[in-house]
Protein backbone atom coordinates (compact mmCIF):
# COMPACT_ATOMS: atom_id res chain seq x y z
CA UNK A 1 0.00 0.00 0.00
CA UNK A 2 2.67 2.36 0.83
CA UNK A 3 5.96 2.29 0.12
CA UNK A 4 8.20 2.39 2.69
CA UNK A 5 11.61 3.44 0.36
CA UNK A 6 11.51 7.12 0.35
CA UNK A 7 11.12 9.13 -2.66
CA UNK A 8 9.28 6.18 -4.55
CA UNK A 9 8.41 7.82 -8.05
CA UNK A 10 11.97 8.78 -8.77
CA UNK A 11 12.58 5.16 -9.15
CA UNK A 12 11.20 6.00 -13.02
CA UNK A 13 13.48 8.08 -14.62
CA UNK A 14 12.42 10.63 -17.53
CA UNK A 15 14.29 11.17 -20.80
CA UNK A 16 16.25 13.67 -21.41
CA UNK A 17 14.20 16.57 -22.82
CA UNK A 18 16.14 16.10 -26.17
CA UNK A 19 15.87 12.67 -26.52
CA UNK A 20 11.84 13.26 -25.60
CA UNK A 21 11.34 16.17 -28.39
CA UNK A 22 13.27 13.96 -31.15
CA UNK A 23 11.22 10.84 -30.52
CA UNK A 24 7.91 13.00 -30.31
CA UNK A 25 9.08 14.57 -33.94
CA UNK A 26 10.20 11.23 -35.50
CA UNK A 27 7.00 9.94 -36.79
CA UNK A 28 6.00 13.78 -38.12
CA UNK A 29 8.65 13.47 -40.22
CA UNK A 30 8.84 10.06 -41.28
CA UNK A 31 5.70 10.65 -42.59
CA UNK A 32 6.71 14.25 -44.32
CA UNK A 33 9.54 11.98 -45.72
CA UNK A 34 7.07 9.73 -47.00
CA UNK A 35 5.14 12.69 -48.55
CA UNK A 36 7.82 13.61 -50.72
CA UNK A 37 9.29 10.43 -51.82
CA UNK A 38 5.71 9.60 -53.41
CA UNK A 39 5.83 13.32 -55.25
CA UNK A 40 9.09 13.12 -56.23
CA UNK A 41 8.11 9.07 -58.02
CA UNK A 42 5.29 10.84 -59.13
CA UNK A 43 2.77 8.78 -59.07
CA UNK A 44 -0.42 10.79 -57.68
CA UNK A 45 -1.54 13.96 -59.72
CA UNK A 46 -0.90 17.13 -57.82
CA UNK A 47 -5.04 18.09 -57.58
CA UNK A 48 -5.16 14.95 -55.69
CA UNK A 49 -1.55 15.54 -53.22
CA UNK A 50 -0.02 19.18 -53.42
CA UNK A 51 3.86 18.87 -52.34
CA UNK A 52 5.34 19.73 -49.32
CA UNK A 53 6.76 22.89 -51.13
CA UNK A 54 3.57 23.89 -52.58
CA UNK A 55 1.86 24.14 -49.18
CA UNK A 56 4.55 25.87 -47.91
CA UNK A 57 4.67 28.24 -50.63
CA UNK A 58 0.36 28.61 -50.14
CA UNK A 59 1.65 29.53 -46.45
CA UNK A 60 3.85 31.97 -47.98
CA UNK A 61 1.59 33.63 -49.78
CA UNK A 62 -1.25 34.01 -47.68
CA UNK A 63 1.02 35.50 -45.15
CA UNK A 64 2.61 37.73 -48.02
CA UNK A 65 -1.26 39.00 -48.45
CA UNK A 66 -1.23 39.54 -44.83
CA UNK A 67 -3.76 36.76 -44.33
CA UNK A 68 -2.38 33.98 -42.62
CA UNK A 69 -2.00 35.85 -39.47
CA UNK A 70 -5.63 36.90 -39.06
CA UNK A 71 -6.60 33.24 -39.80
CA UNK A 72 -4.52 32.12 -36.88
CA UNK A 73 -4.86 34.74 -34.27
CA UNK A 74 -8.97 34.92 -34.64
CA UNK A 75 -9.01 30.86 -34.28
CA UNK A 76 -6.85 31.11 -31.32
CA UNK A 77 -8.84 33.82 -29.98
CA UNK A 78 -12.05 32.11 -30.84
CA UNK A 79 -10.75 28.96 -28.66
CA UNK A 80 -9.06 30.51 -26.35
CA UNK A 81 -12.61 32.95 -25.07
CA UNK A 82 -14.70 29.29 -25.86
CA UNK A 83 -12.46 27.32 -23.83
CA UNK A 84 -12.13 29.55 -20.67
CA UNK A 85 -15.94 30.30 -20.48
CA UNK A 86 -16.73 26.44 -21.15
CA UNK A 87 -14.10 25.05 -18.61
CA UNK A 88 -14.93 27.43 -15.80
CA UNK A 89 -19.00 26.61 -16.41
CA UNK A 90 -17.72 23.08 -16.11
CA UNK A 91 -16.31 23.63 -12.96
CA UNK A 92 -19.22 25.09 -11.47
CA UNK A 93 -21.78 22.55 -12.72
CA UNK A 94 -19.22 20.00 -11.73
CA UNK A 95 -19.05 20.81 -8.19
CA UNK A 96 -22.67 20.78 -7.81
CA UNK A 97 -23.47 17.56 -9.70
CA UNK A 98 -20.63 15.94 -8.13
CA UNK A 99 -20.87 17.64 -3.98
CA UNK A 100 -25.27 17.21 -3.80
CA UNK A 101 -27.33 14.89 -4.38
CA UNK A 102 -29.75 16.78 -5.73
CA UNK A 103 -27.23 18.11 -8.09
CA UNK A 104 -26.71 14.68 -9.26
CA UNK A 105 -30.33 13.28 -9.25
CA UNK A 106 -31.31 16.53 -11.37
CA UNK A 107 -28.61 17.79 -13.66
CA UNK A 108 -26.81 14.53 -14.63
CA UNK A 109 -29.00 12.67 -16.55
CA UNK A 110 -30.38 16.05 -18.22
CA UNK A 111 -26.40 16.69 -19.03
CA UNK A 112 -25.49 12.92 -20.14
CA UNK A 113 -28.31 13.25 -22.59
CA UNK A 114 -26.66 16.74 -24.11
CA UNK A 115 -23.47 15.49 -24.41
CA UNK A 116 -24.50 13.03 -27.03
CA UNK A 117 -25.70 16.04 -29.52
CA UNK A 118 -22.94 15.85 -32.15
CA UNK A 119 -21.58 19.41 -32.46
CA UNK A 120 -22.97 19.65 -36.23
CA UNK A 121 -26.05 19.61 -34.94
CA UNK A 122 -25.87 22.83 -32.66
CA UNK A 123 -24.80 24.84 -35.34
CA UNK A 124 -28.10 25.78 -37.20
CA UNK A 125 -29.63 26.24 -33.53
CA UNK A 126 -26.78 28.48 -32.83
CA UNK A 127 -26.88 30.57 -36.21
CA UNK A 128 -30.57 30.64 -35.38
CA UNK A 129 -31.02 31.97 -31.74
CA UNK A 130 -27.70 34.20 -31.57
CA UNK A 131 -27.09 35.15 -35.11
CA UNK A 132 -24.21 34.83 -37.11
CA UNK A 133 -21.41 36.49 -35.03
CA UNK A 134 -18.76 35.43 -33.18
CA UNK A 135 -21.19 34.94 -30.30
CA UNK A 136 -22.67 31.74 -32.15
CA UNK A 137 -18.71 30.75 -32.68
CA UNK A 138 -17.44 31.12 -28.83
CA UNK A 139 -20.67 29.10 -27.69
CA UNK A 140 -20.44 26.28 -30.00
CA UNK A 141 -16.94 26.09 -28.84
CA UNK A 142 -17.58 26.64 -24.81
CA UNK A 143 -20.26 23.86 -25.33
CA UNK A 144 -17.64 21.59 -26.20
CA UNK A 145 -15.13 22.62 -23.52
CA UNK A 146 -18.03 21.94 -21.37
CA UNK A 147 -18.34 18.70 -21.52
CA UNK A 148 -14.82 16.91 -20.78
CA UNK A 149 -14.02 19.04 -18.02
CA UNK A 150 -17.75 19.01 -16.54
CA UNK A 151 -17.50 14.99 -16.94
CA UNK A 152 -14.16 14.27 -15.04
CA UNK A 153 -14.28 16.43 -12.77
CA UNK A 154 -17.74 15.59 -11.37
CA UNK A 155 -16.98 12.43 -11.03
CA UNK A 156 -13.59 12.86 -10.06
CA UNK A 157 -15.35 14.65 -6.75
CA UNK A 158 -18.00 12.50 -6.36
CA UNK A 159 -15.17 9.70 -5.96
CA UNK A 160 -13.70 11.24 -3.16
CA UNK A 161 -11.55 9.34 -1.25
CA UNK A 162 -14.41 8.31 1.53
CA UNK A 163 -11.34 7.84 4.22
CA UNK A 164 -10.21 10.97 4.09
CA UNK A 165 -13.24 12.50 3.78
CA UNK A 166 -13.73 10.58 7.53
CA UNK A 167 -10.58 11.72 8.68
CA UNK A 168 -11.21 15.04 7.78
CA UNK A 169 -14.70 15.08 9.29
CA UNK A 170 -13.14 13.48 12.65
CA UNK A 171 -11.34 16.54 12.88
CA UNK A 172 -13.98 19.06 13.04
CA UNK A 173 -14.03 19.82 9.10
CA UNK A 174 -17.21 19.92 7.41
CA UNK A 175 -19.04 21.63 4.21
CA UNK A 176 -16.72 24.29 2.86
CA UNK A 177 -13.79 23.93 4.85
CA UNK A 178 -14.13 20.03 3.78
CA UNK A 179 -14.50 21.10 0.55
CA UNK A 180 -11.46 22.97 0.58
CA UNK A 181 -9.60 20.49 2.85
CA UNK A 182 -10.03 17.15 1.04
CA UNK A 183 -12.41 17.52 -1.98
CA UNK A 184 -11.25 19.71 -3.62
CA UNK A 185 -7.41 19.35 -3.40
CA UNK A 186 -8.18 15.65 -4.73
CA UNK A 187 -9.72 16.84 -7.57
CA UNK A 188 -6.91 18.83 -9.31
CA UNK A 189 -5.09 16.44 -11.54
CA UNK A 190 -8.82 15.48 -12.79
CA UNK A 191 -9.21 19.10 -13.33
CA UNK A 192 -5.99 19.66 -15.07
CA UNK A 193 -6.59 16.37 -17.27
CA UNK A 194 -10.22 17.59 -17.85
CA UNK A 195 -9.12 21.18 -19.15
CA UNK A 196 -6.55 19.47 -21.08
CA UNK A 197 -9.75 17.06 -23.12
CA UNK A 198 -11.16 20.14 -23.31
CA UNK A 199 -8.60 22.09 -25.12
CA UNK A 200 -8.72 19.52 -27.52
CA UNK A 201 -12.23 19.85 -28.14
CA UNK A 202 -12.46 23.27 -28.35
CA UNK A 203 -10.28 22.93 -31.79
CA UNK A 204 -12.49 20.37 -32.93
CA UNK A 205 -15.28 22.59 -32.44
CA UNK A 206 -13.76 25.34 -34.09
CA UNK A 207 -14.12 24.55 -37.49
CA UNK A 208 -17.52 23.30 -36.67
CA UNK A 209 -18.37 26.64 -35.64
CA UNK A 210 -16.61 28.39 -38.39
CA UNK A 211 -18.78 26.34 -40.60
CA UNK A 212 -21.50 29.61 -39.07
CA UNK A 213 -20.76 31.68 -41.70
CA UNK A 214 -17.37 32.65 -41.10
CA UNK A 215 -14.96 34.62 -43.49
CA UNK A 216 -12.09 34.62 -41.04
CA UNK A 217 -10.03 31.79 -39.73
CA UNK A 218 -9.34 28.45 -40.00
CA UNK A 219 -12.23 26.56 -39.86
CA UNK A 220 -13.52 28.90 -43.00
CA UNK A 221 -9.85 28.57 -44.35
CA UNK A 222 -10.94 24.86 -44.80
CA UNK A 223 -14.13 25.19 -46.21
CA UNK A 224 -12.95 28.11 -48.96
CA UNK A 225 -10.00 26.15 -49.91
CA UNK A 226 -12.30 23.23 -50.64
CA UNK A 227 -14.75 25.20 -52.50
CA UNK A 228 -11.98 26.22 -54.51
CA UNK A 229 -10.09 23.22 -55.30
CA UNK A 230 -7.22 25.14 -53.15
CA UNK A 231 -5.89 21.35 -52.13
CA UNK A 232 -2.57 23.40 -50.86
CA UNK A 233 -4.59 25.71 -48.76
CA UNK A 234 -6.51 22.19 -47.13
CA UNK A 235 -3.33 20.76 -46.51
CA UNK A 236 -1.62 24.18 -44.95
CA UNK A 237 -4.99 24.18 -42.94
CA UNK A 238 -5.07 21.22 -41.49
CA UNK A 239 -1.16 21.53 -40.91
CA UNK A 240 -1.99 24.85 -39.14
CA UNK A 241 -4.63 23.09 -36.89
CA UNK A 242 -2.05 20.24 -35.33
CA UNK A 243 0.04 22.53 -34.77
CA UNK A 244 -1.97 25.01 -33.14
CA UNK A 245 -3.25 22.14 -30.90
CA UNK A 246 0.09 20.81 -30.20
CA UNK A 247 1.60 24.41 -28.92
CA UNK A 248 -1.70 24.36 -27.12
CA UNK A 249 -1.26 21.37 -25.51
CA UNK A 250 1.88 21.81 -24.79
CA UNK A 251 1.16 25.02 -22.78
CA UNK A 252 -1.41 23.39 -20.63
CA UNK A 253 1.12 20.17 -19.74
CA UNK A 254 3.23 23.07 -18.42
CA UNK A 255 0.79 23.94 -16.25
CA UNK A 256 -0.26 20.78 -15.53
CA UNK A 257 3.31 19.52 -13.90
CA UNK A 258 3.10 22.51 -11.83
CA UNK A 259 0.36 21.49 -10.29
CA UNK A 260 0.39 17.86 -9.76
CA UNK A 261 4.03 19.15 -8.63
CA UNK A 262 2.23 20.85 -5.77
CA UNK A 263 -1.07 19.08 -5.06
CA UNK A 264 -0.48 15.03 -6.74
CA UNK A 265 -0.17 12.63 -4.49
CA UNK B 1 -17.91 22.63 27.27
CA UNK B 2 -15.05 25.05 26.91
CA UNK B 3 -11.94 23.30 25.06
CA UNK B 4 -8.50 25.06 26.28
CA UNK B 5 -6.17 25.28 22.94
CA UNK B 6 -3.33 26.02 24.50
CA UNK B 7 0.02 24.66 23.46
CA UNK B 8 1.69 24.75 26.76
CA UNK B 9 -1.13 23.24 28.76
CA UNK B 10 -2.02 19.80 28.01
CA UNK B 11 -6.01 19.50 28.53
CA UNK B 12 -6.65 16.89 31.37
CA UNK B 13 -7.95 13.38 30.37
CA UNK B 14 -11.95 12.82 30.57
CA UNK B 15 -13.68 10.08 31.58
CA UNK B 16 -15.94 7.94 28.93
CA UNK B 17 -18.94 6.50 29.59
CA UNK B 18 -20.86 4.16 28.03
CA UNK B 19 -24.76 3.30 28.90
CA UNK B 20 -26.59 1.20 27.24
CA UNK B 21 -25.27 1.57 24.06
CA UNK B 22 -26.33 -0.17 20.73
CA UNK B 23 -26.38 -0.18 17.00
CA UNK B 24 -27.97 -2.02 14.74
CA UNK B 25 -28.25 -0.91 10.81
CA UNK B 26 -30.80 -1.53 8.41
CA UNK B 27 -33.12 -1.75 11.63
CA UNK B 28 -32.57 -4.99 12.20
CA UNK B 29 -29.31 -6.41 11.83
CA UNK B 30 -27.80 -5.69 15.49
CA UNK B 31 -23.50 -4.82 15.79
CA UNK B 32 -23.87 -4.23 19.46
CA UNK B 33 -25.90 -4.19 22.08
CA UNK B 34 -26.76 -3.26 25.69
CA UNK B 35 -22.93 -2.00 26.04
CA UNK B 36 -21.99 -0.47 29.50
CA UNK B 37 -18.65 0.70 30.25
CA UNK B 38 -17.15 3.09 32.54
CA UNK B 39 -13.45 4.49 31.61
CA UNK B 40 -11.99 6.53 34.12
CA UNK B 41 -9.86 9.40 33.46
CA UNK B 42 -6.77 9.04 32.35
CA UNK B 43 -6.77 4.82 31.48
CA UNK B 44 -6.18 3.03 29.13
CA UNK B 45 -8.64 0.16 27.75
CA UNK B 46 -8.49 -2.19 24.54
CA UNK B 47 -11.28 -3.24 22.94
CA UNK B 48 -10.75 -6.87 22.01
CA UNK B 49 -12.59 -9.10 19.88
CA UNK B 50 -12.89 -11.31 16.45
CA UNK B 51 -13.05 -9.45 13.15
CA UNK B 52 -16.02 -7.74 12.51
CA UNK B 53 -17.52 -7.80 16.10
CA UNK B 54 -18.72 -4.25 16.04
CA UNK B 55 -14.68 -2.80 18.11
CA UNK B 56 -14.86 0.11 15.37
CA UNK B 57 -18.23 0.52 15.31
CA UNK B 58 -17.90 1.06 18.99
CA UNK B 59 -15.10 3.44 18.82
CA UNK B 60 -17.03 5.41 16.23
CA UNK B 61 -19.87 5.98 19.08
CA UNK B 62 -17.64 7.76 21.31
CA UNK B 63 -16.06 9.80 18.35
CA UNK B 64 -19.26 10.82 17.01
CA UNK B 65 -18.43 9.38 13.60
CA UNK B 66 -21.46 7.43 14.00
CA UNK B 67 -24.72 7.40 16.39
CA UNK B 68 -25.76 4.69 18.53
CA UNK B 69 -29.78 3.43 17.88
CA UNK B 70 -29.59 2.53 21.52
CA UNK B 71 -28.25 4.33 24.68
CA UNK B 72 -25.96 6.77 25.67
CA UNK B 73 -22.09 7.81 24.96
CA UNK B 74 -21.02 10.40 27.83
CA UNK B 75 -17.89 12.22 27.78
CA UNK B 76 -16.59 14.12 31.27
CA UNK B 77 -20.64 13.61 32.21
CA UNK B 78 -22.01 15.16 28.65
CA UNK B 79 -23.89 13.53 26.00
CA UNK B 80 -21.89 13.10 23.08
CA UNK B 81 -23.95 14.37 19.64
CA UNK B 82 -22.06 14.81 16.86
CA UNK B 83 -18.50 14.98 16.05
CA UNK B 84 -16.67 15.45 19.54
CA UNK B 85 -13.89 17.71 19.59
CA UNK B 86 -12.99 16.62 22.55
CA UNK B 87 -11.96 13.23 21.41
CA UNK B 88 -9.32 13.10 18.87
CA UNK B 89 -9.17 9.68 16.62
CA UNK B 90 -6.31 7.92 14.62
CA UNK B 91 -7.47 5.46 11.91
CA UNK B 92 -6.09 1.85 11.42
CA UNK B 93 -4.70 3.59 7.77
CA UNK B 94 -2.31 7.00 8.47
CA UNK B 95 -4.98 8.56 6.20
CA UNK B 96 -3.05 11.42 5.52
CA UNK B 97 -3.57 13.52 2.98
CA UNK B 98 -1.22 13.21 -0.14
CA UNK B 99 -0.87 16.81 -1.22
CA UNK B 100 0.25 18.22 1.89
CA UNK B 101 3.45 17.67 4.04
CA UNK B 102 3.89 15.81 7.11
CA UNK B 103 3.68 18.71 9.23
CA UNK B 104 0.79 20.43 7.25
CA UNK B 105 -1.11 16.88 8.28
CA UNK B 106 -0.38 17.20 11.63
CA UNK B 107 -1.72 20.87 11.28
CA UNK B 108 -5.31 19.21 10.48
CA UNK B 109 -5.85 18.25 13.61
CA UNK B 110 -5.12 21.60 15.22
CA UNK B 111 -8.50 22.67 17.03
CA UNK B 112 -10.58 25.71 15.33
CA UNK B 113 -9.53 28.99 15.86
CA UNK B 114 -6.03 28.27 17.22
CA UNK B 115 -3.61 30.65 17.39
CA UNK B 116 -1.09 30.27 14.51
CA UNK B 117 1.97 30.91 16.83
CA UNK B 118 0.54 28.54 19.11
CA UNK B 119 -0.03 25.98 16.72
CA UNK B 120 2.92 26.05 15.38
CA UNK B 121 4.74 25.65 18.15
CA UNK B 122 2.70 22.84 19.29
CA UNK B 123 2.91 20.92 16.06
CA UNK B 124 6.85 21.70 16.25
CA UNK B 125 6.34 20.06 19.91
CA UNK B 126 4.76 17.01 18.42
CA UNK B 127 6.51 16.18 15.75
CA UNK B 128 9.02 15.74 18.31
CA UNK B 129 7.31 13.82 20.49
CA UNK B 130 6.90 11.30 17.69
CA UNK B 131 10.65 11.87 16.08
CA UNK B 132 9.59 13.33 12.90
CA UNK B 133 11.23 16.45 13.16
CA UNK B 134 13.74 15.71 10.48
CA UNK B 135 11.07 14.55 8.40
CA UNK B 136 8.31 17.38 8.79
CA UNK B 137 8.50 18.55 4.38
CA UNK B 138 8.60 15.28 3.58
CA UNK B 139 5.07 13.90 1.72
CA UNK B 140 3.18 11.27 2.82
CA UNK B 141 4.25 8.60 0.23
CA UNK B 142 7.95 9.27 1.01
CA UNK B 143 7.71 7.99 4.53
CA UNK B 144 7.69 4.31 5.81
CA UNK B 145 4.08 2.83 7.19
CA UNK B 146 5.36 3.66 11.05
CA UNK B 147 6.21 7.30 9.97
CA UNK B 148 2.86 8.10 8.33
CA UNK B 149 1.00 6.13 11.50
CA UNK B 150 2.84 8.19 13.83
CA UNK B 151 2.52 11.15 12.03
CA UNK B 152 -1.19 10.01 12.14
CA UNK B 153 -1.11 9.79 15.74
CA UNK B 154 0.68 14.08 15.95
CA UNK B 155 -2.44 14.64 14.37
CA UNK B 156 -4.96 13.10 16.77
CA UNK B 157 -2.94 14.95 19.92
CA UNK B 158 -3.16 18.40 18.15
CA UNK B 159 -6.06 19.51 19.85
CA UNK B 160 -5.31 18.15 22.90
CA UNK B 161 -7.95 15.44 23.25
CA UNK B 162 -9.41 14.57 26.30
CA UNK B 163 -9.71 11.39 24.86
CA UNK B 164 -7.55 9.63 22.27
CA UNK B 165 -9.76 6.80 20.30
CA UNK B 166 -7.36 4.76 18.15
CA UNK B 167 -8.75 2.07 15.84
CA UNK B 168 -6.25 -0.83 15.18
CA UNK B 169 -3.29 1.98 14.87
CA UNK B 170 -0.52 -0.48 14.79
CA UNK B 171 -2.79 -3.18 12.66
CA UNK B 172 -1.16 -2.48 9.17
CA UNK B 173 2.48 -2.57 10.44
CA UNK B 174 5.12 -5.06 10.61
CA UNK B 175 6.03 -6.56 13.58
CA UNK B 176 9.12 -5.12 14.89
CA UNK B 177 7.77 -1.52 14.01
CA UNK B 178 4.38 -2.41 15.75
CA UNK B 179 6.64 -2.99 18.75
CA UNK B 180 8.56 0.29 18.77
CA UNK B 181 5.14 2.11 18.36
CA UNK B 182 3.12 0.52 21.66
CA UNK B 183 6.20 1.76 23.89
CA UNK B 184 5.95 5.18 21.88
CA UNK B 185 2.47 5.28 22.86
CA UNK B 186 2.95 4.81 26.10
CA UNK B 187 5.77 7.05 26.25
CA UNK B 188 3.28 9.71 24.81
CA UNK B 189 0.81 9.09 27.45
CA UNK B 190 3.47 9.63 30.13
CA UNK B 191 3.47 12.82 28.50
CA UNK B 192 0.19 13.59 27.47
CA UNK B 193 -1.99 11.30 29.63
CA UNK B 194 -5.62 11.30 27.62
CA UNK B 195 -8.04 8.67 28.37
CA UNK B 196 -7.23 6.29 25.92
CA UNK B 197 -9.79 3.70 23.78
CA UNK B 198 -7.84 1.51 21.37
CA UNK B 199 -9.40 -1.50 19.07
CA UNK B 200 -6.93 -4.36 18.53
CA UNK B 201 -7.32 -7.64 17.65
CA UNK B 202 -3.91 -8.50 19.32
CA UNK B 203 -4.10 -9.74 22.85
CA UNK B 204 0.23 -9.18 23.53
CA UNK B 205 -0.85 -5.60 22.80
CA UNK B 206 -3.64 -5.30 24.85
CA UNK B 207 -2.15 -6.82 27.70
CA UNK B 208 0.86 -4.93 27.05
CA UNK B 209 -0.65 -1.49 26.76
CA UNK B 210 -3.59 -1.44 28.63
CA UNK B 211 -4.80 -1.01 32.41
CA UNK B 212 -8.49 -3.27 31.37
CA UNK B 213 -9.13 -5.35 28.82
CA UNK B 214 -12.93 -5.36 27.23
CA UNK B 215 -13.26 -8.45 25.38
CA UNK B 216 -16.05 -7.72 22.96
CA UNK B 217 -18.23 -10.89 21.07
CA UNK B 218 -21.51 -12.48 20.36
CA UNK B 219 -22.54 -14.63 23.73
CA UNK B 220 -22.84 -18.10 23.04
CA UNK B 221 -25.61 -19.75 22.33
CA UNK B 222 -26.69 -16.60 19.88
CA UNK B 223 -26.82 -15.88 16.02
CA UNK B 224 -24.39 -13.53 14.94
CA UNK B 225 -27.17 -10.95 14.07
CA UNK B 226 -27.81 -10.74 17.91
CA UNK B 227 -25.16 -8.34 18.29
CA UNK B 228 -22.44 -7.71 20.33
CA UNK B 229 -22.24 -7.60 23.87
CA UNK B 230 -18.63 -6.99 26.73
CA UNK B 231 -18.24 -10.80 26.88
CA UNK B 232 -15.32 -9.82 29.90
CA UNK B 233 -13.40 -6.94 31.39
CA UNK B 234 -10.13 -7.73 32.48
CA UNK B 235 -8.20 -5.71 34.84
CA UNK B 236 -4.23 -6.30 33.49
CA UNK B 237 -2.10 -6.59 37.00
CA UNK B 238 1.32 -4.60 36.81
CA UNK B 239 2.34 -1.20 36.02
CA UNK B 240 3.42 0.19 32.38
CA UNK B 241 5.95 -0.77 31.10
CA UNK B 242 5.44 -4.12 31.09
CA UNK B 243 7.96 -7.11 30.98
CA UNK B 244 6.67 -8.79 27.57
CA UNK B 245 8.14 -11.68 28.56
CA UNK B 246 5.91 -11.85 31.77
CA UNK B 247 4.70 -14.97 32.72
CA UNK B 248 1.92 -13.97 34.85
CA UNK B 249 0.10 -12.66 32.43
CA UNK B 250 0.53 -16.35 30.73
CA UNK B 251 -3.00 -17.30 32.17
CA UNK B 252 -4.50 -14.04 30.72
CA UNK B 253 -3.19 -14.34 27.36
CA UNK B 254 -4.89 -17.95 27.45
CA UNK B 255 -7.96 -16.86 28.93
CA UNK B 256 -8.35 -13.91 26.13
CA UNK B 257 -7.68 -16.09 23.44
CA UNK B 258 -10.05 -18.77 25.20
CA UNK B 259 -12.78 -15.76 24.68
CA UNK B 260 -11.59 -15.13 20.83
CA UNK B 261 -12.18 -18.75 20.68
CA UNK B 262 -8.35 -19.83 19.70
CA UNK B 263 -7.19 -23.03 21.49
CA UNK B 264 -3.94 -21.94 23.26
CA UNK B 265 -2.96 -25.96 24.22
CA UNK B 266 -1.81 -23.86 27.71
CA UNK B 267 -1.53 -25.87 30.64
CA UNK B 268 -2.38 -23.14 32.66
CA UNK B 269 -6.10 -22.97 31.13
CA UNK B 270 -7.22 -26.22 32.20
CA UNK B 271 -6.53 -24.88 35.99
Amino acid sequence: MRSSVPGRRSTIRELPLGARIALGAALPLALLALWQFIIVLDVVPSYRLPSPTAVFLAGVDLQNRGLLGIHVLISTQRVLIGFAVGSIVGLVVASFVGLSRLGRYLVSPFLSGVRSIPSLAWVPLLGLYLGINEDSKVTLIAIGAFFPVYTVVSHALRNTDPQLLEAGRAFGYSGVRLLGLVQLPSAIPSVVSGLRLALAQSWLFLVAGELLGASMGLGFLLTDSNNNGRIDRLFLTILLLGLLGIITDAIVGVLERFLLKRWGA
Amino acid sequence: MSITTSAATTSPALSVSLDGVGRSFDGSRKVLRDIDLEIAAGEIVALLGPSGCGKSTLLRQVSGLDAPTAGTVRIDGAEVTGIDQRAAVAFQEPRLLPWRSIRRNVEVGLARHTDRAEGAARVEQLLELVQLSHASQLRPRQVSGGMAQRASLARALARNPGVLLLDEPFGALDALTRLTMQDLLLDIHAVEPATILFVTHDVEEALYLADRVVLLGVESGYKADSGAVIRSVITVPGKRPRDRGNAALAHLRAELLDGLGVSTHHPAHTL
